[in-house]
């Protein structure tokens, strides 16, 4: 069974969510995530400045095995991306939850992430499938 | 419930991820398939390819049989122990199987086929025997280990005996030894140097631990696949299958057209694809910008005449020791040096190759 940390939050469509503080938050893609893509190859991040609705394509990770849309959890603007997986997108796979992350996004409404999963939600998510 | 081979407890105890392939539950990777790409380009991987399927011909018409069923020309093979690639062709002259022939003796041959396409083989070498002196004997009991690399054969001959050793002292490519456990080949499916190992099932967790023990580093399918590409080597099933010429799938040098009295099956129907102008033909393509060229895309181009052309990558991939992905497209022959893809809804530049792109872990293109 692959890490989940309690202190995130979740999507079901694997995203994970870390609250910053200042209506930032932090998102990455899971252990889980990772592990069904296998060894990332690109990762295509938006811009700084780009903004979201939550649910909209933001960016995309790239394996040897598939391309995958990873979407926005919340709504909001980018304001920081993970520049360091231009050149090792692979720190996607050995640290997904840390050195992996995509990017920060500014929430509008931090209500918003009362819709996503937490810990033990996501875990369970991810037994159905 | 998927079969297994009996390296199967092997693959767990190193950390495989397994997955069903055509029916057989086998490794995808140990962790990295790309860190095991790497290790076969730079050092020496070995993979188990046990489910693929050994059937030995023998008899006095072995020959002559092998002659009609292959498009290759087994009388080609003159030295005990030499091997040869080629497609065994249906009457409408596509792709049934590729395969290696070993030549034994004069009365005996063994055929190594894809797992995948067993069944059908077994059907079609069978019923094609007939009226022919030959014994068509699968052997399912034989175990395969692949052993490739730069490395590959300095620590393969430290699991080897003086006996194997003194044999493959300077064997060329595509050659064989059979000597004690081992049936060994200068054969492969990744464009590296190595070995081909042909084990009986019970001595193959013995010699798998042996070569993890001299450091060989175990690989998957993953690997094979990205290997294979970069090689320019065919999928059966992707690059060609029953639909498809051989002469469009970069197989044509495996056509013996000569003697031109033999009559192979697929011949007469090759020659009338040749001769129809219509055939497409196998080309490697480059995306040096991000983004993978994935199996199935489109490929266009503009023709000499001001014409939209349109083909199909029929394999892509990332190349990891390129760092940027490559594929394999059956396109029409009026291709020039440029083409595009449509991915992800945009149409993208590529460059237009031959086929193959890493041989012995240099860049060929």
């Amino acid at each position: 069974m692959s890490n989940i940390p309690a202190e995130l939050k979740y999507a079901s469509s694997h995203e994970w969510v870390r609250d910053e503080g200042n209506g930032v938050y932090t998102v990455g893609i899971t252990e889980h995530a990772q592990g069904l893509l296998g060894d990332m190859v690109f990762v295509d991040l938006p811009d700084e400045g780009d903004t979201f609705d939550a649910g909209e394509d933001a960016a995309v990770c790239e394996s040897v095995k598939a391309a995958s849309d990873i979407y926005a959890p919340i709504t909001g603007e980018v304001v920081a991306i993970n520049e360091e997986l231009e050149d090792s997108p692979e720190l996607v796979n050995s640290d997904a939850f840390n050195d992996g992350w995509l990017f920060k996004i500014k929430a509008d409404d931090a209500s918003e992430l009362e819709n996503l999963l937490d810990a033990e939600g996501y875990a369970a998510s991810i037994a159905e499938d | 419930m998927a079969q297994q081979t009996v390296l199967f407890d092997k693959h767990i105890e190193a950390g495989a991820k397994m997955v069903d392939f055509h029916g057989w539950d086998m490794p995808i990777n140990y962790g990295s398939q790309i860190e095991e790409h790497h290790a076969v380009r730079q050092d020496a991987g070995m993979f188990d390819v046990s489910h693929m399927t050994v059937v030995d011909i023998k008899g006095s018409q072995a020959k002559e049989f092998l002659q009609k069923l292959l498009a290759n020309d087994v009388a080609k093979l003159t030295v005990e122990g030499k091997a040869m690639y080629g497609g065994m062709l249906n009457e409408e002259g596509g792709v049934i199987d590729d395969l290696i022939t070993y030549f034994i003796t004069n009365d005996y041959y063994r055929l190594v086929v894809n797992s995948a396409t067993r069944v059908k083989d077994m059907a079609w070498i069978n019923k094609q025997s007939a009226g022919y002196d030959v014994a068509v004997t699968e052997l399912p009991e034989l175990s395969m280990i692949a052993v490739q690399g730069p490395n590959a054969k300095e620590k393969a001959a430290k699991v080897f005996n003086s006996e194997q050793n003194a044999l493959l002292e300077g064997i060329k490519p595509f050659m064989s030894v059979d000597s004690g456990d081992y049936f060994i080949a200068t054969t492969g499916y990744t464009g590296e140097n190595g070995y081909e190992i042909i084990v009986h099932e019970d001595k193959a967790a013995d010699l798998w631990q042996q070569l993890l023990d001299v450091d060989v580093r175990p690989c998957g399918l993953g690997a094979r696949d990205t290997l294979r590409l970069e090689a320019g080597m065919n999928l059966y099933g992707l690059d060609m299958d029953e639909e498809v010429s051989p002469l469009a799938a970069n197989m044509a040098w495996t056509i013996a057209w000569d003697p031109e009295e033999r009559d192979f099956i697929g011949r007469s129907a090759l020659v009338e694809q040749k001769a129809s102008g219509k055939l497409h033909k196998q080309v490697g393509l480059l995306l040096e910008a991000k983004g993978v060229l994935r199996t199935g895309l489109k490929v266009v181009f503009t023709d000499s005449d001001g014409v939209e052309q349109e083909g199909v990558i029929t394999s892509g991939t990332f190349s990891p020791t390129l760092g940027h992905s490559v594929a394999i497209a059956r396109v029409p022959r009026s291709i020039g040096e440029v083409a595009q893809v449509e991915m992800r809804k945009k149409l993208v530049d590529v460059k237009v190759v031959k086929s193959g792109f890493v041989r012995n872990g240099k860049k060929t293109f």
